[in-house]
Protein backbone atom coordinates (compact mmCIF):
# COMPACT_ATOMS: atom_id res chain seq x y z
CA UNK A 1 0.00 0.00 0.00
CA UNK A 2 3.05 2.23 0.12
CA UNK A 3 2.61 4.14 -3.08
CA UNK A 4 4.58 7.24 -3.99
CA UNK A 5 1.82 9.60 -2.89
CA UNK A 6 1.12 7.82 0.37
CA UNK A 7 4.83 7.99 1.18
CA UNK A 8 4.76 11.73 0.67
CA UNK A 9 1.62 12.04 2.79
CA UNK A 10 3.26 9.97 5.50
CA UNK A 11 6.31 12.23 5.52
CA UNK A 12 4.09 15.28 5.84
CA UNK A 13 2.26 13.70 8.73
CA UNK A 14 5.45 12.85 10.60
CA UNK A 15 7.06 16.23 9.87
CA UNK A 16 5.38 18.37 12.56
CA UNK A 17 6.47 16.00 15.33
CA UNK A 18 10.03 15.82 14.06
CA UNK A 19 10.27 19.58 13.59
CA UNK A 20 8.95 20.56 17.02
CA UNK A 21 11.14 18.00 18.73
CA UNK A 22 14.19 19.15 16.77
CA UNK A 23 13.54 22.78 17.67
CA UNK A 24 12.83 21.89 21.30
CA UNK A 25 16.18 20.10 21.42
CA UNK A 26 18.40 22.06 19.09
CA UNK A 27 17.89 25.66 20.22
CA UNK A 28 18.40 25.13 23.97
CA UNK A 29 21.27 22.78 23.19
CA UNK A 30 22.96 25.36 20.97
CA UNK A 31 22.52 27.99 23.67
CA UNK A 32 23.92 25.64 26.30
CA UNK A 33 26.96 24.91 24.13
CA UNK A 34 27.53 28.65 23.69
CA UNK A 35 27.29 29.37 27.43
CA UNK A 36 29.51 26.42 28.24
CA UNK A 37 32.46 28.19 26.61
CA UNK A 38 31.71 31.54 28.22
CA UNK A 39 32.43 33.11 31.56
CA UNK A 40 28.91 33.82 32.79
CA UNK A 41 28.25 34.25 36.48
CA UNK A 42 25.09 35.87 37.74
CA UNK A 43 27.05 37.28 40.70
CA UNK A 44 29.39 39.21 38.42
CA UNK A 45 27.54 39.62 35.12
CA UNK A 46 29.86 42.41 33.93
CA UNK A 47 32.78 39.97 33.60
CA UNK A 48 32.27 38.08 30.38
CA UNK A 49 34.43 36.45 27.77
CA UNK A 50 35.46 33.20 26.18
CA UNK A 51 37.08 30.69 28.49
CA UNK A 52 37.71 27.77 26.16
CA UNK A 53 37.26 24.43 27.84
CA UNK A 54 37.84 25.76 31.35
CA UNK A 55 34.21 25.23 32.43
CA UNK A 56 34.44 21.63 31.26
CA UNK A 57 37.76 20.93 32.95
CA UNK A 58 36.46 22.46 36.18
CA UNK A 59 33.42 20.22 36.03
CA UNK A 60 35.32 17.02 35.28
CA UNK A 61 38.06 17.74 37.82
CA UNK A 62 35.58 18.51 40.55
CA UNK A 63 35.64 15.67 43.09
CA UNK A 64 31.85 15.91 43.16
CA UNK A 65 31.63 14.92 39.50
CA UNK A 66 32.58 11.25 39.86
CA UNK A 67 30.43 11.02 42.96
CA UNK A 68 27.55 12.44 40.94
CA UNK A 69 28.12 9.98 38.09
CA UNK A 70 28.21 6.99 40.40
CA UNK A 71 25.16 8.24 42.32
CA UNK A 72 23.24 8.65 39.08
CA UNK A 73 24.11 5.11 37.97
CA UNK A 74 23.33 3.80 41.45
CA UNK A 75 19.93 5.47 41.40
CA UNK A 76 19.00 4.17 37.94
CA UNK A 77 20.42 0.69 38.55
CA UNK A 78 19.05 0.40 42.06
CA UNK A 79 15.52 1.45 41.16
CA UNK A 80 15.50 -0.79 38.07
CA UNK A 81 16.68 -3.79 40.10
CA UNK A 82 14.15 -3.26 42.90
CA UNK A 83 11.18 -2.56 40.66
CA UNK A 84 11.85 -5.44 38.28
CA UNK A 85 12.54 -8.07 40.95
CA UNK A 86 9.69 -7.05 43.25
CA UNK A 87 7.46 -6.18 40.31
CA UNK A 88 7.87 -9.72 38.97
CA UNK A 89 7.21 -11.30 42.36
CA UNK A 90 4.14 -9.16 43.01
CA UNK A 91 2.84 -9.77 39.49
CA UNK A 92 3.20 -13.53 40.00
CA UNK A 93 1.27 -13.21 43.25
CA UNK A 94 -1.55 -11.05 41.87
CA UNK A 95 -1.88 -13.26 38.82
CA UNK A 96 -3.06 -16.15 40.99
CA UNK A 97 -6.83 -16.65 41.07
CA UNK A 98 -7.35 -14.64 44.23
CA UNK A 99 -10.35 -12.84 45.72
CA UNK A 100 -10.75 -9.14 45.04
CA UNK A 101 -8.25 -8.75 42.24
CA UNK A 102 -9.87 -5.53 41.01
CA UNK A 103 -9.69 -3.49 44.24
CA UNK A 104 -6.27 -4.97 44.90
CA UNK A 105 -4.96 -3.62 41.60
CA UNK A 106 -6.30 -0.19 42.54
CA UNK A 107 -4.27 -0.26 45.74
CA UNK A 108 -1.12 -1.39 43.95
CA UNK A 109 -1.31 1.22 41.18
CA UNK A 110 -1.89 4.14 43.56
CA UNK A 111 1.72 5.29 44.13
CA UNK A 112 1.97 5.92 40.37
CA UNK A 113 -0.57 8.74 40.71
CA UNK A 114 1.28 10.52 43.50
CA UNK A 115 3.34 13.45 42.26
CA UNK A 116 7.07 13.26 43.12
CA UNK A 117 7.20 16.17 45.62
CA UNK A 118 4.29 14.68 47.55
CA UNK A 119 5.73 11.16 47.48
CA UNK A 120 9.07 12.47 48.70
CA UNK A 121 7.57 14.57 51.47
CA UNK A 122 5.27 11.79 52.72
CA UNK A 123 8.22 9.45 53.07
CA UNK A 124 10.60 12.02 54.45
CA UNK A 125 8.26 13.49 57.06
CA UNK A 126 5.63 10.95 57.98
CA UNK A 127 7.90 7.91 57.87
CA UNK A 128 11.63 8.63 57.87
CA UNK A 129 11.73 11.69 60.09
CA UNK A 130 14.11 10.96 63.02
CA UNK A 131 11.79 12.46 65.66
CA UNK A 132 8.22 12.30 64.42
CA UNK A 133 8.37 9.68 61.68
CA UNK A 134 6.66 6.33 62.03
CA UNK A 135 9.93 4.40 61.69
CA UNK A 136 11.41 6.43 64.56
CA UNK A 137 8.41 5.54 66.74
CA UNK A 138 8.88 1.86 65.96
CA UNK A 139 12.59 2.08 66.73
CA UNK A 140 11.87 3.76 70.05
CA UNK A 141 9.21 1.19 70.84
CA UNK A 142 11.80 -1.51 70.35
CA UNK A 143 14.26 0.41 72.48
CA UNK A 144 16.54 1.27 69.56
CA UNK A 145 17.91 4.58 68.36
CA UNK A 146 15.99 6.04 65.42
CA UNK A 147 17.78 5.72 62.09
CA UNK A 148 18.82 9.04 60.55
CA UNK A 149 17.69 8.06 57.06
CA UNK A 150 18.54 11.24 55.19
CA UNK A 151 21.86 11.75 57.01
CA UNK A 152 23.23 8.22 57.28
CA UNK A 153 21.71 6.57 54.20
CA UNK A 154 20.79 9.40 51.83
CA UNK A 155 21.23 7.49 48.56
CA UNK A 156 19.47 4.37 49.83
CA UNK A 157 16.56 6.51 51.08
CA UNK A 158 16.19 8.31 47.76
CA UNK A 159 16.39 5.01 45.85
CA UNK A 160 13.75 3.54 48.15
CA UNK A 161 11.35 6.45 47.62
CA UNK A 162 11.78 6.47 43.84
CA UNK A 163 11.40 2.68 43.72
CA UNK A 164 8.10 2.96 45.59
CA UNK A 165 6.88 5.45 42.99
CA UNK A 166 7.85 3.23 40.05
CA UNK A 167 6.96 -0.18 41.45
CA UNK A 168 3.32 0.02 40.24
CA UNK A 169 4.40 0.77 36.69
CA UNK A 170 6.74 -2.24 36.54
CA UNK A 171 4.27 -4.50 38.32
CA UNK A 172 1.37 -3.70 36.03
CA UNK A 173 3.31 -4.07 32.79
CA UNK A 174 4.77 -7.38 33.98
CA UNK A 175 1.33 -8.51 35.17
CA UNK A 176 -0.22 -7.77 31.78
CA UNK A 177 2.52 -9.81 30.12
CA UNK A 178 1.99 -12.64 32.57
CA UNK A 179 -1.73 -12.71 31.90
CA UNK A 180 -1.16 -13.18 28.20
CA UNK A 181 0.73 -16.42 28.85
CA UNK A 182 -1.36 -19.47 28.07
CA UNK A 183 -2.00 -21.70 31.05
CA UNK A 184 -1.95 -24.87 28.88
CA UNK A 185 1.76 -24.49 28.38
CA UNK A 186 2.39 -24.23 32.08
CA UNK A 187 0.10 -27.11 32.90
CA UNK A 188 1.80 -29.28 30.32
CA UNK A 189 5.17 -28.44 31.84
CA UNK A 190 3.83 -29.20 35.28
CA UNK A 191 2.54 -32.59 34.17
CA UNK A 192 5.92 -33.33 32.65
CA UNK A 193 7.32 -32.80 36.12
CA UNK A 194 8.92 -29.39 35.70
CA UNK A 195 9.47 -27.72 39.07
CA UNK A 196 8.11 -24.29 39.88
CA UNK A 197 11.59 -22.80 39.51
CA UNK A 198 12.23 -24.31 36.11
CA UNK A 199 8.73 -23.39 34.94
CA UNK A 200 9.58 -19.80 35.86
CA UNK A 201 13.05 -19.97 34.34
CA UNK A 202 12.15 -21.63 31.01
CA UNK A 203 8.56 -20.59 30.32
CA UNK A 204 7.53 -17.51 32.28
CA UNK A 205 10.76 -15.52 32.12
CA UNK A 206 11.31 -15.85 28.33
CA UNK A 207 7.69 -14.84 27.82
CA UNK A 208 8.28 -11.67 29.83
CA UNK A 209 11.48 -10.53 28.06
CA UNK A 210 9.66 -7.92 26.01
CA UNK A 211 7.83 -6.54 29.01
CA UNK A 212 11.03 -6.30 31.04
CA UNK A 213 12.68 -4.54 28.10
CA UNK A 214 9.92 -1.96 28.00
CA UNK A 215 10.13 -1.43 31.76
CA UNK A 216 13.89 -0.87 31.55
CA UNK A 217 13.60 1.51 28.61
CA UNK A 218 10.77 3.68 29.95
CA UNK A 219 12.05 3.78 33.51
CA UNK A 220 15.61 4.66 32.49
CA UNK A 221 14.26 7.59 30.51
CA UNK A 222 12.51 8.96 33.58
CA UNK A 223 15.13 7.93 36.15
CA UNK A 224 18.06 9.64 34.41
CA UNK A 225 16.41 12.98 35.09
CA UNK A 226 15.23 12.36 38.68
CA UNK A 227 15.30 15.68 40.44
CA UNK A 228 12.26 16.51 42.56
CA UNK A 229 12.72 13.64 45.01
CA UNK A 230 16.29 14.73 45.81
CA UNK A 231 15.35 18.40 45.94
CA UNK A 232 12.55 17.69 48.42
CA UNK A 233 14.48 15.32 50.68
CA UNK A 234 18.28 15.43 50.92
CA UNK A 235 19.09 18.44 48.70
CA UNK A 236 21.99 16.35 47.43
CA UNK A 237 23.58 16.01 50.83
CA UNK A 238 24.94 15.51 53.33
CA UNK A 239 27.91 17.05 51.56
CA UNK A 240 27.46 15.60 48.11
CA UNK A 241 26.55 12.08 49.24
CA UNK A 242 23.30 12.05 47.29
CA UNK A 243 24.16 14.50 44.52
CA UNK A 244 23.35 13.10 41.09
CA UNK A 245 24.50 14.63 37.83
CA UNK A 246 21.26 16.59 37.26
CA UNK A 247 21.38 17.80 40.85
CA UNK A 248 25.04 18.87 40.56
CA UNK A 249 24.16 20.93 37.48
CA UNK A 250 21.22 22.44 39.33
CA UNK A 251 23.48 23.42 42.24
CA UNK A 252 25.92 25.12 39.87
CA UNK A 253 23.14 27.08 38.21
CA UNK A 254 21.03 28.04 41.21
CA UNK A 255 23.29 27.98 44.28
CA UNK A 256 26.63 28.95 42.70
CA UNK A 257 24.91 31.05 40.01
CA UNK A 258 27.57 29.98 37.53
CA UNK A 259 25.73 29.58 34.25
CA UNK A 260 28.88 28.74 32.28
CA UNK A 261 29.80 25.80 34.47
CA UNK A 262 26.19 24.62 34.71
CA UNK A 263 25.97 24.69 30.91
CA UNK A 264 29.18 22.69 30.60
CA UNK A 265 27.76 20.17 33.05
CA UNK A 266 24.57 20.07 31.01
CA UNK A 267 26.47 19.27 27.84
CA UNK A 268 28.40 16.53 29.64
CA UNK A 269 25.09 15.13 30.90
CA UNK A 270 23.65 15.18 27.39
CA UNK A 271 26.69 13.32 26.03
CA UNK A 272 26.48 10.71 28.80
CA UNK A 273 22.72 10.34 28.32
CA UNK A 274 23.32 9.72 24.63
CA UNK A 275 25.90 7.05 25.42
CA UNK A 276 23.42 5.36 27.74
CA UNK A 277 20.68 5.71 25.13
CA UNK A 278 22.91 4.21 22.44
CA UNK A 279 23.73 1.12 24.48
CA UNK A 280 20.16 0.81 25.65
CA UNK A 281 18.73 0.93 22.14
CA UNK A 282 21.47 -1.38 20.90
CA UNK A 283 21.18 -3.84 23.73
CA UNK A 284 17.46 -4.09 24.13
CA UNK A 285 16.04 -2.28 21.13
CA UNK A 286 16.15 -5.56 19.21
CA UNK A 287 13.64 -7.08 21.63
CA UNK A 288 11.19 -4.46 20.46
CA UNK A 289 10.14 -4.92 16.89
CA UNK A 290 8.77 -1.43 17.18
CA UNK B 1 -2.64 -17.72 32.92
CA UNK B 2 -5.18 -17.91 35.69
CA UNK B 3 -5.31 -21.42 37.03
CA UNK B 4 -7.46 -23.11 39.61
CA UNK B 5 -6.21 -23.58 43.15
CA UNK B 6 -7.43 -25.51 46.14
CA UNK B 7 -9.57 -23.32 48.47
CA UNK B 8 -6.89 -23.34 51.15
CA UNK B 9 -4.15 -22.22 48.80
CA UNK B 10 -6.47 -19.63 47.34
CA UNK B 11 -7.05 -18.29 50.83
CA UNK B 12 -3.31 -18.12 51.48
CA UNK B 13 -2.60 -16.46 48.17
CA UNK B 14 -5.36 -13.92 48.67
CA UNK B 15 -4.09 -13.11 52.12
CA UNK B 16 -0.49 -12.59 51.04
CA UNK B 17 -1.44 -10.60 47.93
CA UNK B 18 -3.63 -8.28 49.99
CA UNK B 19 -0.89 -7.85 52.58
CA UNK B 20 1.58 -6.81 49.89
CA UNK B 21 -0.95 -4.47 48.26
CA UNK B 22 -1.76 -2.82 51.57
CA UNK B 23 1.92 -2.27 52.32
CA UNK B 24 2.38 -0.59 48.95
CA UNK B 25 -0.70 1.56 49.46
CA UNK B 26 -0.06 2.31 53.11
CA UNK B 27 1.88 5.61 52.70
CA UNK B 28 -1.02 7.11 50.76
CA UNK B 29 -3.53 5.84 53.31
CA UNK B 30 -1.43 7.15 56.19
CA UNK B 31 -1.18 10.56 54.56
CA UNK B 32 -4.96 10.71 54.12
CA UNK B 33 -5.56 9.64 57.73
CA UNK B 34 -3.02 12.17 59.02
CA UNK B 35 -4.74 14.96 57.12
CA UNK B 36 -7.82 14.48 59.34
CA UNK B 37 -5.92 14.49 62.64
CA UNK B 38 -5.03 17.35 64.92
CA UNK B 39 -1.38 18.35 64.83
CA UNK B 40 -0.86 16.76 68.25
CA UNK B 41 -2.22 13.35 67.30
CA UNK B 42 -0.46 13.53 63.93
CA UNK B 43 2.90 13.18 65.66
CA UNK B 44 1.72 11.01 68.55
CA UNK B 45 4.05 8.21 69.52
CA UNK B 46 3.24 5.38 69.19
CA UNK B 47 1.48 6.29 65.91
CA UNK B 48 -2.29 6.13 66.11
CA UNK B 49 -4.04 4.63 63.12
CA UNK B 50 -7.35 6.10 64.23
CA UNK B 51 -7.80 8.97 66.61
CA UNK B 52 -10.78 10.22 68.56
CA UNK B 53 -10.38 13.82 67.48
CA UNK B 54 -11.08 13.83 63.76
CA UNK B 55 -11.07 17.29 62.25
CA UNK B 56 -11.49 19.09 58.94
CA UNK B 57 -9.59 22.11 60.25
CA UNK B 58 -6.45 21.29 58.27
CA UNK B 59 -8.34 21.44 54.99
CA UNK B 60 -10.04 24.63 56.02
CA UNK B 61 -6.74 26.23 56.91
CA UNK B 62 -4.94 25.16 53.73
CA UNK B 63 -7.92 26.40 51.75
CA UNK B 64 -7.85 29.74 53.56
CA UNK B 65 -4.11 30.21 53.32
CA UNK B 66 -3.73 29.59 49.60
CA UNK B 67 -5.65 30.10 46.45
CA UNK B 68 -6.35 26.42 45.88
CA UNK B 69 -8.99 26.85 43.13
CA UNK B 70 -6.51 28.77 40.98
CA UNK B 71 -3.77 26.13 41.35
CA UNK B 72 -6.31 23.42 40.64
CA UNK B 73 -7.63 25.13 37.54
CA UNK B 74 -4.09 25.73 36.27
CA UNK B 75 -3.34 22.03 36.69
CA UNK B 76 -6.45 21.08 34.76
CA UNK B 77 -5.78 23.51 31.91
CA UNK B 78 -2.11 22.58 31.64
CA UNK B 79 -2.50 18.82 31.77
CA UNK B 80 -5.55 18.62 29.51
CA UNK B 81 -4.26 21.30 27.15
CA UNK B 82 -0.83 19.75 26.70
CA UNK B 83 -2.45 16.36 26.15
CA UNK B 84 -4.83 17.55 23.45
CA UNK B 85 -2.14 19.54 21.68
CA UNK B 86 0.18 16.54 21.89
CA UNK B 87 -2.44 14.21 20.44
CA UNK B 88 -3.11 16.59 17.56
CA UNK B 89 0.55 16.45 16.55
CA UNK B 90 1.18 12.82 17.47
CA UNK B 91 -1.82 11.07 15.90
CA UNK B 92 -0.84 11.81 12.27
CA UNK B 93 2.80 10.95 12.99
CA UNK B 94 1.97 7.67 14.71
CA UNK B 95 -0.53 6.81 11.97
CA UNK B 96 2.02 7.39 9.25
CA UNK B 97 4.74 5.42 11.01
CA UNK B 98 2.42 2.51 11.70
CA UNK B 99 0.83 2.20 8.27
CA UNK B 100 3.46 3.54 5.89
CA UNK B 101 6.65 2.38 7.61
CA UNK B 102 9.91 3.22 5.89
CA UNK B 103 13.39 1.87 6.43
CA UNK B 104 14.09 4.56 8.99
CA UNK B 105 10.84 4.38 10.96
CA UNK B 106 12.32 2.43 13.84
CA UNK B 107 15.36 4.71 14.06
CA UNK B 108 13.11 7.74 14.01
CA UNK B 109 11.02 6.36 16.83
CA UNK B 110 14.10 5.59 18.89
CA UNK B 111 15.49 9.06 18.20
CA UNK B 112 12.27 10.63 19.42
CA UNK B 113 12.43 8.56 22.56
CA UNK B 114 16.08 9.45 23.11
CA UNK B 115 15.19 13.16 23.17
CA UNK B 116 13.49 12.39 26.45
CA UNK B 117 16.74 11.13 27.92
CA UNK B 118 18.23 14.59 27.82
CA UNK B 119 18.18 15.70 31.47
CA UNK B 120 15.80 18.62 31.86
CA UNK B 121 18.28 20.38 34.14
CA UNK B 122 20.80 20.51 31.29
CA UNK B 123 18.60 22.81 29.25
CA UNK B 124 16.91 24.53 32.16
CA UNK B 125 18.71 27.88 31.79
CA UNK B 126 18.34 28.19 28.00
CA UNK B 127 14.65 27.28 28.14
CA UNK B 128 14.08 29.63 31.03
CA UNK B 129 15.71 32.44 29.06
CA UNK B 130 13.72 31.65 25.91
CA UNK B 131 10.49 31.66 27.91
CA UNK B 132 11.49 34.91 29.59
CA UNK B 133 12.23 36.66 26.29
CA UNK B 134 9.17 35.38 24.46
CA UNK B 135 6.86 36.27 27.33
CA UNK B 136 5.84 32.64 27.81
CA UNK B 137 7.13 32.56 31.36
CA UNK B 138 4.45 32.04 34.00
CA UNK B 139 1.73 31.61 31.40
CA UNK B 140 -0.50 28.60 30.97
CA UNK B 141 0.11 28.46 27.25
CA UNK B 142 3.86 28.35 27.92
CA UNK B 143 3.49 25.37 30.21
CA UNK B 144 1.09 23.67 27.81
CA UNK B 145 3.76 23.90 25.11
CA UNK B 146 6.61 22.80 27.38
CA UNK B 147 4.79 19.79 28.80
CA UNK B 148 3.44 18.82 25.39
CA UNK B 149 6.97 18.70 23.99
CA UNK B 150 8.21 16.86 27.03
CA UNK B 151 5.65 14.09 26.67
CA UNK B 152 5.34 14.01 22.88
CA UNK B 153 7.78 11.08 22.38
CA UNK B 154 5.82 8.96 24.87
CA UNK B 155 2.52 9.84 23.20
CA UNK B 156 3.83 8.99 19.75
CA UNK B 157 5.24 5.69 20.91
CA UNK B 158 2.09 4.63 22.72
CA UNK B 159 -0.13 5.53 19.77
CA UNK B 160 2.24 3.82 17.37
CA UNK B 161 2.09 0.52 19.26
CA UNK B 162 -1.70 0.78 19.23
CA UNK B 163 -2.05 1.64 15.58
CA UNK B 164 0.27 -1.20 14.64
CA UNK B 165 -2.20 -3.68 16.06
CA UNK B 166 -4.87 -2.53 13.64
CA UNK B 167 -4.67 -4.90 10.67
CA UNK B 168 -3.76 -3.09 7.46
CA UNK B 169 -6.16 -5.35 5.53
CA UNK B 170 -9.11 -3.52 7.05
CA UNK B 171 -7.79 -0.25 5.71
CA UNK B 172 -7.21 -1.78 2.30
CA UNK B 173 -10.73 -3.17 2.26
CA UNK B 174 -12.16 0.23 3.09
CA UNK B 175 -10.07 1.73 0.33
CA UNK B 176 -11.40 -0.85 -2.13
CA UNK B 177 -14.86 0.25 -1.14
CA UNK B 178 -13.88 3.72 -2.22
CA UNK B 179 -13.12 5.41 1.08
CA UNK B 180 -10.97 8.50 0.83
CA UNK B 181 -7.94 8.97 3.06
CA UNK B 182 -10.01 11.27 5.25
CA UNK B 183 -12.92 8.85 5.35
CA UNK B 184 -10.53 6.07 6.21
CA UNK B 185 -9.19 8.00 9.17
CA UNK B 186 -12.55 9.20 10.46
CA UNK B 187 -14.73 6.14 9.92
CA UNK B 188 -12.38 3.18 10.08
CA UNK B 189 -9.25 4.06 11.95
CA UNK B 190 -10.51 6.37 14.67
CA UNK B 191 -13.18 4.03 16.05
CA UNK B 192 -10.67 1.18 16.15
CA UNK B 193 -7.98 3.34 17.70
CA UNK B 194 -10.23 5.05 20.21
CA UNK B 195 -9.36 2.83 23.19
CA UNK B 196 -5.67 3.39 22.46
CA UNK B 197 -6.13 7.14 22.14
CA UNK B 198 -8.10 7.17 25.38
CA UNK B 199 -5.43 5.41 27.40
CA UNK B 200 -2.69 7.55 25.85
CA UNK B 201 -4.73 10.56 26.85
CA UNK B 202 -5.06 9.29 30.42
CA UNK B 203 -1.38 8.50 30.87
CA UNK B 204 -0.40 11.86 29.49
CA UNK B 205 -2.77 13.77 31.75
CA UNK B 206 -1.28 11.92 34.72
CA UNK B 207 2.31 12.62 33.63
CA UNK B 208 1.54 16.29 33.04
CA UNK B 209 -0.37 16.66 36.30
CA UNK B 210 2.53 15.18 38.25
CA UNK B 211 5.29 17.05 36.41
CA UNK B 212 7.14 18.99 39.07
CA UNK B 213 10.29 20.30 37.41
CA UNK B 214 9.21 22.52 34.54
CA UNK B 215 6.12 23.66 36.40
CA UNK B 216 8.32 24.99 39.20
CA UNK B 217 11.06 26.43 36.97
CA UNK B 218 8.74 28.14 34.51
CA UNK B 219 6.04 29.58 36.78
CA UNK B 220 5.91 32.00 39.69
CA UNK B 221 2.32 32.79 40.56
CA UNK B 222 -0.15 33.24 37.73
CA UNK B 223 0.21 29.88 35.98
CA UNK B 224 1.49 27.75 38.88
CA UNK B 225 -0.27 24.36 39.06
CA UNK B 226 -0.70 22.05 42.04
CA UNK B 227 2.82 20.61 41.82
CA UNK B 228 4.15 24.12 42.44
CA UNK B 229 1.52 24.65 45.15
CA UNK B 230 2.78 21.67 47.11
CA UNK B 231 6.42 22.65 46.63
CA UNK B 232 5.70 26.08 48.09
CA UNK B 233 3.79 24.47 50.93
CA UNK B 234 6.55 22.22 52.15
CA UNK B 235 9.23 24.89 51.84
CA UNK B 236 9.16 26.43 55.35
CA UNK B 237 10.89 24.23 57.90
CA UNK B 238 9.07 23.08 61.01
CA UNK B 239 5.98 22.35 59.00
CA UNK B 240 2.95 20.79 60.50
CA UNK B 241 2.25 17.22 59.54
CA UNK B 242 -1.52 17.37 59.50
CA UNK B 243 -1.59 20.48 57.34
CA UNK B 244 1.13 19.17 55.06
CA UNK B 245 -0.90 15.98 54.65
CA UNK B 246 -4.06 17.92 53.91
CA UNK B 247 -2.29 20.02 51.27
CA UNK B 248 -0.74 16.86 49.78
CA UNK B 249 -4.11 15.15 49.68
CA UNK B 250 -5.62 18.16 47.93
CA UNK B 251 -2.81 18.09 45.35
CA UNK B 252 -3.06 14.40 44.47
CA UNK B 253 -6.73 13.62 45.08
CA UNK B 254 -8.11 14.73 41.70
CA UNK B 255 -5.65 12.61 39.73
CA UNK B 256 -5.84 9.72 42.19
CA UNK B 257 -9.60 9.51 41.73
CA UNK B 258 -9.32 9.83 37.96
CA UNK B 259 -6.67 7.11 38.03
CA UNK B 260 -8.74 4.77 40.18
CA UNK B 261 -11.75 5.05 37.92
CA UNK B 262 -9.81 4.63 34.69
CA UNK B 263 -7.35 2.10 36.04
CA UNK B 264 -8.39 -0.75 33.72
CA UNK B 265 -8.22 1.42 30.62
CA UNK B 266 -4.89 2.87 31.69
CA UNK B 267 -3.21 -0.45 32.42
CA UNK B 268 -4.28 -1.83 29.06
CA UNK B 269 -2.58 1.12 27.44
CA UNK B 270 0.54 1.15 29.57
CA UNK B 271 2.11 -1.85 27.92
CA UNK B 272 3.90 0.09 25.17
CA UNK B 273 3.71 -2.93 22.90
CA UNK B 274 5.18 -5.16 25.57
CA UNK B 275 2.40 -7.67 25.20
CA UNK B 276 1.57 -9.15 21.85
Amino acid sequence: MATQSSRLAARLMVAPSVIVLLVWMAIPLAMAIYYSFRLYRLISPERTGWVGFRNYTWFINSPEFWMAISNTLLLVGGVLAITIVFGTLIALLIDQPIWGQGPLRILVISPFFVMPPVAASIWENLFMHPQNGMFASFAQGLGMKPILFMESYPMASVIFIVAWEWLPFATLILLTALQSLSSEQLEAAEMDGASAVSRFRYIILPHMTRAITVVILIQTIFLLGIFGEIFTTTQGGPGSASTTLPYMIFKQAIAAKDIGRAAAGGIIAVILANIVAYFLMRGIGRHLDA
Amino acid sequence: MARSLSPRRKMMMTLSAWTVALIIFFPVLWMILTSFKTEVSAVASPPQLFTADWTLDNYAEVWARSDYPRFFWNSVVISVGSTLLGLAIAIPAAWAMAFVPGKRTKDLLMWMLSTKMMPAVAVMIPIYLIFLRTGLIDTRIGLVIALMLMNLPIIIWMLYTYFKEIPAEILEASRMDGASLWGEIVYVLTPMALPGIASTCLLNIILAWNEAFWTIVLTTTKAAPLSAFIASFSAPQGLFYAKLSAASAMAIMPILILGWFSQKQLVRGLTFGAVK
